[in-house]
Formats: structure tokens, C-alpha cells, sequence
């Protein structure tokens, strides 16, 4: 393992902002996998870091394949980790929205042009990603449809779903979709959790990164064979919002099959404490993501669910 | 007469409200309507000057008006109540979720129904006040997109500068931008700094609306004399300085007059160690139309603009 300042900055009263990469193996730039590049997403660098310390294993029991580098930044963004701060602490702008970059521009333009160029040429790009609104995940891969897109690459994670996304005007400012414009291949992948650190579904995450890079003939690796991954699309799937505002009383959770006509949630009034509300299922379908907050927000997407017949 | 434009229930015992005020006078011979729009960016309140000087002067002067103003001055009525730019608990910059939908989630609701009623206005204003970090003169933006609509309007607005900029996937999702899709004519305001306001500069855009609206006959009253901006499109260049090294910045110059290449805009110091880090020169003879107000930078953090041949 070899561990590399990839981007620095000077600054005036904390510790110079750094960067750091970790990389295993030598040879050609076969995948890089990069964790949290906002203050809350511990669960995006907890993923990496169980990856770090697994790459060091294999590669002390030479398992890492002759003429590949696997690199891995646990944490793009450390100044909004440790002060937990979403965004850049400063301006408040999203590294994620920066790609790719110039290093000539404002802060988070370098930062994200410094990382940029470390990372355009790997091969394959792998980023731990989180969701903008609050909740939990089913533990899916989601590539944007760009034309670079490669679903049956995606399918090789062996994860249940694979998720295909139409990119909106913001998508495009984004590391996997400029990836993906700079022929790397790209894939998002979503554990259930952000700033809650779910260990469960991160060594799925992590099993599944090892697993591709065995089926990518970068590591050998003996892990379990993983899901036929199903393939849905973020258009095809189906919102359901609560219409009033409210406490949120889920009754279903991320993962689970639903029947047309299930309660998944009730909406409890604030102050009264009644039931101002009842969510049921429009269709039969895995729960894709659930809501998870104690309190809604009229109209918010509480669940979104992938319907049975987008299933196989 | 004051309206609810668009009303959310939120989870504890209040509502959300967007309202305007409508001025028109009880005989309109003008059907045309402006609207002036302000605080999406909750921490930015120049246009907040604006709007009462706007509605004060033309509600004692009413016998002048001959079509409709409508008037908004808090598009993110939680932003300015709680000093956020962006809508708080969302962590969402609300110029980003433009033009919205009525079937999605709150902020997507709102969004809708802000475009559908400031939407069929002859001409829209968006007044935004930078951020806290800079200072600018009063300015109208403009995507190359809809320049050929939008100049002949900005130049009669008073302002001291037109910016013409290249079109951005990412500006696609602004108020402005949606409304100008749409054919409702939307010009963007930037002037003064982020959290304060800059009277001289409300009283100026506040002449130029004046005379727009004489202009497009929707009132009668006093017409004002504008002046004539600089503009980016007439063979002109706008360069950017950036921060070299993080500090403290002191600016040495005053916003707004011309500089000399090689002059020193600034410099950047350590009050730890009681010293320079690093100058600011400027790499060109222009006018500094932009400046950083806000001390503390970051390597990369913008200091200011320059307009040059
Ligand atoms: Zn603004």
C-alpha cells in the first residue's frame, strides 16, 4: 500500500487541506473508488476505508494482479468532514457539482480540477454516492445514461438492482457523469445509509466492489457469487408522496416486497397526535427507498418503489 | 392589494406564504404588467430597498399608473427570515429548482406556482445582491440564449453594466432562465453585497424601473434620465482574480474605478505571523466592476472582476 497526497491547499488557521489516495498493486490505472466528498457522509467513507484495509491484506498476500493499480480516497472533502458541514466550508458550494474542474477557478473548482486529474484516466471509476434527501436505500448500483453507459458491466457488482439514471441539468457538473464523458467507466454505488454508519449493507458494498474486481481480473479474490442484478430505471419508477405534513410513521422499510394496497406509512398530525394521513402502495413492487426522518413535509417522496413488472 | 401567491402546511403549526403586492390603478389603459421579483437567495436583501421604494412611491403617486406592477419581495421567505441563502432544511439553492413542478415535493410546488403567476408578465426583474463574499455595481446578466430580447431592455435600466455569458447546462434549472424559455422576458439584477443594503444603488435601479415602465407605458409619472452601461459584448473581456494563497485579504483599491495593469488590488496577509502572504496585481488596464468584501479567503477564492478591452 501506498499512500499519496493527491491535492493540498495552504490554509490560514487549520491544517493544510489534503487529499489522500491510497494504492495498491502497480501497472496500469485499473479502478479508482472514491468515498466522501460531502461533511455527512460517513457511511461513504467507512465503505472505503473497510475497502483500504481489505486491498491491504490481499496485496501482502500478493493477490492484487501483476500490471494493476487500484487506487482508493476514502475522503475528498476532510475540512467539511471534521467540522460537519455538508458543503465546502467556507462558500458552502458541493465539490460534487464541480466537475471537472480548473485549477485555475474558485476553491472547490481546484479541488475538484486537482482531483479530476488524478482519477480521469482509471479505467474503471467507483464513487460511493449518497442521495440529497434524507432516507434509506436499497443497496444498489446507479449509472447515469449518458451514452458511455454499460449496464451489463454494472451487473458484474452483483447487487440487486442496478438503477439507470437520466441526467438533469445539475447532473452534469458531477464526478461520475464527467467520468464517464472522460471514457472511464463509471458506476455510483448506494449502501442503505449516509451519515448513519450501517455495517451491514457496507460489507455487502464491499464484498461487491471485491467481487467485481475479481469478475475485472484485477484481484483474486474469493468472495460470494452476488445477485443476477435486476435493472430499473429511475423514470419507470413510482413515487408515492405524503399529502400532508406531518410525523412520519413508516410501517415498511427500504428492501421490502409491497402489495398493491399495502399501508406503508401513516401520517400523525403534530400537535394533536391524530393520524392525518394514510400512505398505501399504488402497485406491487420492491421498496427502492424509504423516507427517514422524523417529520415530513407536505408532498415529499416518502418511498419510491420499483414496480414488479420492471422487475425481470 | 396584497396576495398569497402559493400556501404550504408545514409539520408544526404554520403555513408557508408567498405573497405580492399588486399595484394597479382602478382604470388600467395599459394591459401590460412588470414584475419585480427578489430574495430567492435569502441572503441577499438589496432588492428589499427596491421593492418598498417601488411600492411606497408608486402607491402615493398612483394616479400615474396605467397597468399593473406586481411586486415580490421574498421568493424564500425562510431564507431571509433565518439568514440563509439557500432554503433552509433543504440545503438546496432555490435558483436551481426552476420552473418546478405542482406534483413534486414542497420546494418543487412552490417553484411551479411562483412561474405560473409571474409568468405573461411583459417584463420581469430578479434582483439578487451577489453573496456576502463579494460587491458588485449594478449589473444585469444575461445568457447568450436570450441577449437579442433582453439588451434592448437592460440598456434602459440604469445600470452600470451589461454581462452577456455563455450558455450553462447548470443555469438551466434558474428562475430567470425558465421564465425566459417560456417568452417572459426575465432580467437578472445583481448589484451591492450579500446581508446589507446599498441605498445609492436601490435608488438607481429604482429610477431605471421607473423609466422602463414609462418606456412600456405603464406609467405616466416622472421619467427618469438612465445612464448608458459599459457592456461585455462591445469587443470587451472579463478576466477574473482569484485568491493566490489563503489569508486575510485587504483590498487597496475602491470597487468600481479603474485599474492599471500590474497595480495592486490587495494583498493577502497572516495576522499569526504579522505578514504578507501574497499580492493581488491586476494582469490588465480595466474596471473592476467586482470585489471581494468578505476578508477571509481560501487559495481559489474569487477577489474580484475586470471589465478590459
Ligand atoms: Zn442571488
Amino acid at each position: 500500500m501506498t499512500e499519496k497526497t493527491l491535492f493540498e491547499i495552504k490554509a490560514l488557521y487549520r491544517d493544510d487541506f489534503r487529499v489522500t489516495g491510497f494504492s495498491f498493486g502497480k501497472g496500469e490505472k485499473a479502478v479508482c473508488i472514491v468515498g466522501s466528498m460531502r461533511g455527512n457522509e460517513n457511511q461513504q467513507m467507512y465503505c472505503c476505508s473497510q475497502l483500504v484495509r481489505k486491498l491491504k491484506e490481499l496485496e501482502e498476500k500478493g493477490r492484487i494482479r501483476g500490471g494493476k493499480e487500484i487506487l482508493v480516497i476514502p475522503c475528498v472533502n476532510p475540512y467539511s468532514m471534521n467540522i460537519k458541514k455538508r458543503f465546502w466550508s467556507i462558500d458552502n458550494t458541493d465539490i460534487n457539482r464541480m466537475f471537472p474542474g480548473y485549477q485555475e477557478g474558485e476553491t472547490t473548482q481546484r479541488i475538484a480540477g486537482g482531483v479530476f486529474d488524478a482519477i480521469k484516466d482509471y479505467a474503471y471509476g467507483l464513487q460511493f454516492a449518497s442521495f440529497y434527501m434524507p432516507g434509506r436505500f436499497v443497496p444498489h448500483i446507479r449509472i447515469m445514461k449518458t451514452g458511455f453507459e454499460d449496464v451489463e458491466l454494472a451487473k458484474k457488482f452483483g447487487f440487486p438492482y442496478v438503477i439507470l439514471h437520466t441526467p438533469r441539468p445539475f447532473d452534469t457538473t458531477t464526478l461520475n457523469y464527467n467520468w464517464q464523458i472522460w471514457e472511464t467507466k463509471a458506476f455510483s454505488i448506494y449502501t442503505t445509509t449516509t451519515e448513519e454508519i450501517d455495517r451491514t449493507s457496507a460489507r455487502w458494498a464491499v464484498e461487491s466492489v471485491l467481487g467485481f474486481l475479481q469478475r475485472m481480473g484485477v484481484i483474486e479474490y474469493g468472495g460470494a457469487a452476488g445477485y443476477v442484478s435486476k435493472v430499473a430505471s429511475t423514470e419507470n419508477m413510482i413515487t408515492v408522496r405524503n399529502r400532508t405534513a406531518g410525523f412520519f410513521e413508516g410501517k415498511v422499510n427500504a428492501g421490502e416486497h409491497v402489495r398493491k394496497g399495502q399501508i406503508l406509512a401513516c401520517i400523525v398530525d403534530c400537535c394533536k397526535g391524530q393520524i392525518a394521513d394514510e400512505i398505501y402502495s399504488p402497485v406491487e413492487g420492491t421498496l427502492l427507498f424509504a423516507h427517514a426522518e422524523p417529520k415530513a413535509y407536505q408532498n415529499t417522496a416518502v418511498y419510491k418503489i420499483i414496480p414488479e413488472t420492471e422487475e425481470w | 392589494m396584497i396576495t398569497t401567491v402559493v400556501k404550504v402546511k408545514l409539520p408544526v403549526n404554520e403555513s408557508l406564504e408567498i405573497k405580492k403586492m399588486r399595484l394597479e390603478p382602478e382604470e388600467k389603459s395599459c394591459d401590460k404588467r412588470i414584475s419585480i421579483v427578489t430574495g430567492i437567495h435569502g441572503d441577499e436583501l438589496e432588492g428589499q430597498y427596491v421593492c418598498y421604494k417601488l411600492s411606497d412611491y408608486l402607491q402615493k403617486n398612483i394616479g400615474f399608473l396605467k397597468g399593473t406592477v406586481d411586486i415580490y419581495p421574498a421568493l424564500n421567505p425562510f431564507g431571509i427570515d433565518s439568514i440563509t441563502r439557500g432554503i433552509p432544511a433543504f440545503d438546496l439553492d432555490m435558483n436551481r429548482i426552476f420552473p418546478g413542478s405542482s406534483e413534486g415535493d414542497m420546494n418543487e410546488y412552490l417553484a411551479s406556482q411562483i412561474i405560473k403567476d409571474v409568468a405573461g408578465s411583459a417584463l420581469v426583474l430578479d434582483i439578487h445582491a451577489s453573496n456576502i463574499f463579494l460587491t458588485e455595481v449594478p449589473q444585469i446578466r444575461i445568457n447568450e440564449l436570450h441577449e437579442k430580447t433582453l439588451i434592448p431592455f437592460a440598456e434602459e435600466a440604469n445600470v452600470d453594466f451589461i454581462w452577456v455569458h455563455g450558455a450553462s447546462t447548470v443555469l438551466e434549472s434558474t428562475f430567470a432562465h425558465s421564465l425566459n424559455t417560456m417568452g417572459t422576458p426575465t432580467l437578472v439584477v445583481e448589484m451591492g453585497v450579500g446581508m446589507r443594503i446599498t441605498k445609492a444603488y436601490g435608488d438607481q435601479l429604482f429610477k431605471g424601473i421607473l423609466h422602463l415602465m414609462h418606456q412600456m407605458g405603464i406609467w405616466s409619472g416622472e421619467d427618469p434620465v438612465v445612464k448608458k452601461p459599459e457592456e461585455s459584448f462591445a469587443h470587451k473581456d472579463v478576466c477574473f482574480l482569484n485568491a493566490p494563497a489563503s489569508g486575510i485579504f485587504l483590498k487597496n483599491v475602491v470597487h468600481g474605478t479603474c485599474v492599471k495593469k500590474s497595480e495592486q488590488i490587495g494583498v493577502i496577509v497572516d495576522p499569526l505571523s504579522g505578514t504578507v502572504i501574497d499580492e493581488v496585481k491586476s494582469p490588465v488596464d480595466g474596471w473592476l466592476f467586482t470585489i471581494r468584501e468578505y476578508p477571509v479567503v481560501n487559495e481559489g477564492s474569487l477577489i474580484g472582476r475586470i471589465l478590459y478591452d
